[in-house]
C-alpha cells in the first residue's frame, strides 16, 4: 500500500519535472507547445546513447541530457517558436503537432522503433527497507532530484531578479521592454530551462515511463493534464496536480486495471468543465 | 411595417445570391462523378478520399462556420464506425444504408451530449476537452469485450446496398455508395450554411457576445451545429467500416483528428469545398509518400504543417515541396534528408521576416495581374 503511494509520488514528481517547462511556456508565455514531450524524448535518448554506448556514468549523463534538450530548445525557440508566439492557439497547436510528427519519424528512423532501456548502475537497483516499506532506490533518487528541482524552481521564480523580470515580461512585454528588460533573452532562457528540465525528466523517466519514438504523443495528454488541471498561474498548482495524477494513475492501474487510464481522462474533462482555469488557480482575467 | 418589406426582400435576395451554384461547383461535381467511370483502377483510394472528405466537411461545419476548435473530432468518426460495425456483425440492421443512417443518429446523440462540454471555456479548453472525449471513447473501445479490444471488430459481413448492389472486390460499389452519400450530405450542408441559421452561425463565430446582444441564442446554435457535425462524422465513420468491413481502434486515433485538421488547413475553412479539395490533395500526397517510404512519411507531413503555419498556406506548401524535391533530386538517404531538412527549416525560420516581405510582394503582383486579366475579360465581354 505504502509502496504504491511511494511509486505514485515518484511517478508524479517525474511528470512534474517534465511538465513544469510546459506550465511555464503555456502559463507565462501563453504558448501551447504540444511538442514539449519531444524535448523529454531527446533527453531520454541522449541518456540511452551516452550510458549504453559510450559508457558515461548514469549520474553524469543527467546533466548532459539537461544541456542537450536545453540547446535544442533554445535553437528551436530562436529560429521557429518566436514567429508563432503571436498566432492563435489553434495555429500553435498545429505547428507543434507538425514538429512532433517530424521528431517521431526522425527518431524512429535513427534509433529504431523498439523500446529503449538505460542500464542503471548497481547502486541504483533494488530496494531498501525503511520501516518495513519496500522503497526502490531509483525511485528514491527521482524523488530527491525532483524535489530539489521543485524547490529551486519555486525559489527562482518567486525570489530572484530573473523571476521578477520574467513575470514582468509576461505581464506586459512592451512595458517590460521600456523598463530595459531584454524580453527576448528572458523568454529564450526560460524556454531553454523548460526544455532542459523536460530533457532531464525524460532521462530520469526512461526507465519508468518507457522510451520509444512515440513518447511525445503517448505522454502529451499527461503533460497537458498536469498543466490544465494544475492551472498555469503558479508552480505549486501543477506540482500538486502531477502528484495527484501520479498517485492516481499508479493506484488505478494497480487496483482497477480494467479501467486503465480511463479515470484520469474523465477527471480531466470534469475539472476543465468545472474550473476552466484549472483546479488550483485564481481566476485570471486574461 | 411598410419599411420591413424591402429589407426582408433584400435579405432574401442576399441569401439567395449567396446560395447560387457557381460554374466551379458544377464542374467539381461533374468531375467527381465522372471518376466513377474513368478512374476504375483507383476506386479504393477514391473511396478513402470521399470518406475523408465527408469527415473534413463535418469538421468544417463546426470550425469554419461556428469557430469551434476540436482536436478530438475522431470521437464521432470512431463512434459511427463502431456502431455500424456492431450493427452489421450482430445482424441488427442488415441493410447498409439504414445502418449508416442509424450510426449517424447515434453519433448525433453523442454529439448532442458532449456539445455541452464545448460551450464553455477558451479555445485551449475546447482543444483539451475534445481531445479528452476522443481518448475516453478509445479507451472504452479498447476495454469492452463487445468491441473486440485492441484486435478491433472483426468478422463484419456486409449485405448488398439497398438489397441490390453487393460490395465487390474492386471497390466500385463502395465508391459509388460513398460518393453518393457524400454528395447528398454535401447538398444538405450547403442548404444549412446558406440558410438564416447558417448566417447566424457565422455571426456567432465572428463575435459571440455581439451575436447574443442582437438576439441570437448562441448556445442553442452551437449545440445544434455540433450535433449535426457529429452526425456527419459518424456517417463518415460508418462508411469506412462498411467499405473495409473492419473497425479498429485506429478510428479514434489522435492522428486522425490531427489529419482532418490539417486537411482543412490545406483546403481552407468556411466554404465547404475546403475539406473536399484538402482531402483529395492530402490523400494523394500521403499515398505517394507512403509508397516512397512507408514508415517515415509522417516526417514530411510534419514539415508541411510547420511550413504552412510559418509562411502561410500556399507559400508554406511550396517551400515544403521544394525541400522534399531537393532531397529527392540529390538522391539523399533519409538520414541525410532529415539533417538537410532540419537545417533548411532553421535557416528559413531565421530569415522569416525577409521571406515574408518577398512573398507579400509576390502576392500583390499576382493580385494586380489577376485584376488586370479580369478587367480585360470584362471589357471584351
Amino acid at each position: 500500500m505504502l509502496t504504491i503511494l511511494f511509486d505514485g509520488i515518484a511517478y508524479g514528481m517525474l511528470l512534474f519535472v517534465v511538465a513544469c517547462g510546459l506550465a511555464v511556456t503555456l502559463g507565462l508565455m501563453n504558448f501551447v507547445n504540444l511538442a514539449h514531450g519531444a524535448f523529454a524524448m531527446a533527453g531520454g535518448y541522449i541518456t540511452v546513447v551516452a550510458v549504453n554506448r559510450l559508457g558515461v556514468p548514469f549520474l553524469a549523463a543527467l546533466p548532459i541530457a539537461f544541456l542537450f534538450a536545453a540547446v535544442i530548445g533554445v535553437v528551436l525557440e530562436r529560429t521557429l517558436y518566436v514567429h508563432v508566439y503571436a498566432k492563435t492557439h489553434l495555429e500553435q497547436v498545429l505547428f507543434t503537432i507538425g514538429l512532433v510528427f517530424m521528431s517521431v519519424a526522425a527518431v524512429d528512423y535513427v534509433m529504431g522503433s523498439q523500446q529503449q532501456f538505460v542500464t542503471l548502475p548497481s547502486y541504483l537497483q533494488g530496494q531498501i527497507n525503511l520501516f518495513g516499506i519496500g522503497i526502490g532506490r531509483y525511485r528514491l533518487l527521482i524523488i530527491a532530484v525532483c524535489g530539489l528541482l521543485t524547490i529551486a524552481l519555486q525559489f527562482s521564480l518567486a525570489n530572484t531578479r530573473f523571476g521578477s523580470r520574467l513575470r514582468a515580461a509576461v505581464d506586459d512585454a512592451r512595458v517590460a521592454r521600456g523598463l530595459g528588460i531584454n524580453v527576448n533573452a528572458v523568454f529564450a532562457i526560460t524556454f531553454a530551462v523548460g526544455s532542459g528540465l523536460a530533457g532531464l525528466g525524460g532521462a530520469l523517466g526512461a526507465e519508468i515511463l518507457g522510451l520509444d519514438p512515440h513518447f511525445p504523443l503517448k505522454f502529451m495528454i499527461y503533460f497537458l493534464i498536469v498543466v490544465t488541471v494544475g492551472g498555469t498561474s503558479s508552480i505549486t498548482g501543477p506540482f500538486i496536480a502531477s502528484l495527484l495524477l501520479g498517485i492516481g494513475d499508479v493506484a488505478g492501474k494497480y487496483y482497477a486495471p480494467q479501467f486503465g487510464s480511463f479515470i484520469i481522462y474523465i477527471i480531466m474533462i470534469v475539472v476543465l468543465i468545472w474550473r476552466p482555469q484549472g483546479l488550483f488557480s485564481r481566476a485570471v482575467a486574461k | 411595417m411598410s419599411m420591413d418589406k424591402p429589407i426582408v426582400a433584400q435579405a432574401r435576395g442576399y441569401l439567395l445570391s449567396r446560395a447560387r451554384w457557381s460554374p466551379f461547383e458544377i464542374i467539381f461535381w461533374i468531375v467527381a462523378f465522372a471518376s466513377i467511370f474513368f478512374l476504375q483502377s483507383k476506386h479504393l483510394i477514391l473511396t478513402e478520399i470521399a470518406i475523408l472528405g465527408l469527415f473534413a466537411l463535418s469538421l468544417d461545419l463546426i470550425l469554419g462556420y461556428a469557430g469551434i476548435v476540436s482536436l478530438g473530432h475522431a470521437a464521432f468518426f470512431g463512434f459511427g464506425a463502431y456502431v455500424a460495425g456492431l450493427l452489421a456483425k450482430h445482424g441488427i440492421i442488415k441493410e447498409p444504408v439504414l445502418a449508416m443512417l442509424a450510426s449517424g443518429v447515434a453519433a448525433m446523440a453523442l454529439g448532442f451530449v458532449t456539445s455541452f462540454l464545448v460551450l464553455r471555456g477558451s479555445d485551449l479548453t475546447r482543444l483539451m476537452v475534445t481531445l479528452g472525449v476522443a481518448l475516453v471513447l478509445r479507451e472504452i473501445a479498447n476495454r469492452l469485450d463487445i468491441t473486440g479490444g485492441a484486435d478491433g471488430l472483426q468478422g463484419i459481413v456486409m449485405e448488398p446496398v439497398l438489397g441490390h448492389f453487393a460490395f465487390d472486390i474492386f471497390g466500385k460499389t463502395a465508391y459509388v455508395y460513398s460518393l453518393v452519400t457524400l454528395f447528398i450530405l454535401f447538398l444538405v450542408a450547403r442548404r444549412i450554411v446558406n440558410s438564416p441559421f447558417g448566417l447566424s452561425l457565422r455571426s456567432v463565430k465572428g463575435n459571440p457576445l455581439r451575436a447574443s446582444a442582437i438576439g441570437i441564442n448562441v448556445n442553442i446554435r452551437l449545440v445544434a451545429v455540433y450535433t449535426i457535425a457529429a452526425g456527419y462524422a459518424g456517417i463518415a465513420g460508418a462508411l469506412l467500416t462498411q467499405a473495409t468491413q473492419f473497425a479498429s481502434l485506429s478510428v479514434f486515433d489522435f492522428e486522425r483528428s490531427a489529419d482532418v485538421m490539417l486537411i482543412l488547413i490545406i483546403g481552407g475553412t468556411g466554404y465547404l469545398y475546403g475539406g473536399l479539395i484538402g482531402s483529395v490533395l492530402f490523400k494523394l500526397v500521403q499515398d505517394y509518400l507512403a509508397n516512397v517510404n512507408p514508415q517515415y512519411w509522417q516526417f514530411w507531413l510534419g514539415l508541411v504543417l510547420v511550413m504552412m503555419i510559418m509562411f502561410g498556406r500556399v507559400y508554406g506548401a511550396v517551400m515544403a515541396t521544394i525541400i522534399y524535391v531537393a532531397c529527392l533530386a540529390l538522391k539523399l538517404s533519409f538520414m541525410q534528408s532529415i539533417i538537410i531538412t532540419i537545417i533548411a527549416v532553421a535557416v528559413l525560420g531565421l530569415m522569416r521576416p525577409q521571406i515574408l516581405q518577398i512573398t507579400s510582394r509576390i502576392t500583390e503582383r499576382a493580385k494586380a495581374a489577376l485584376d488586370g486579366v479580369k478587367a480585360k475579360f470584362r471589357r471584351s465581354a
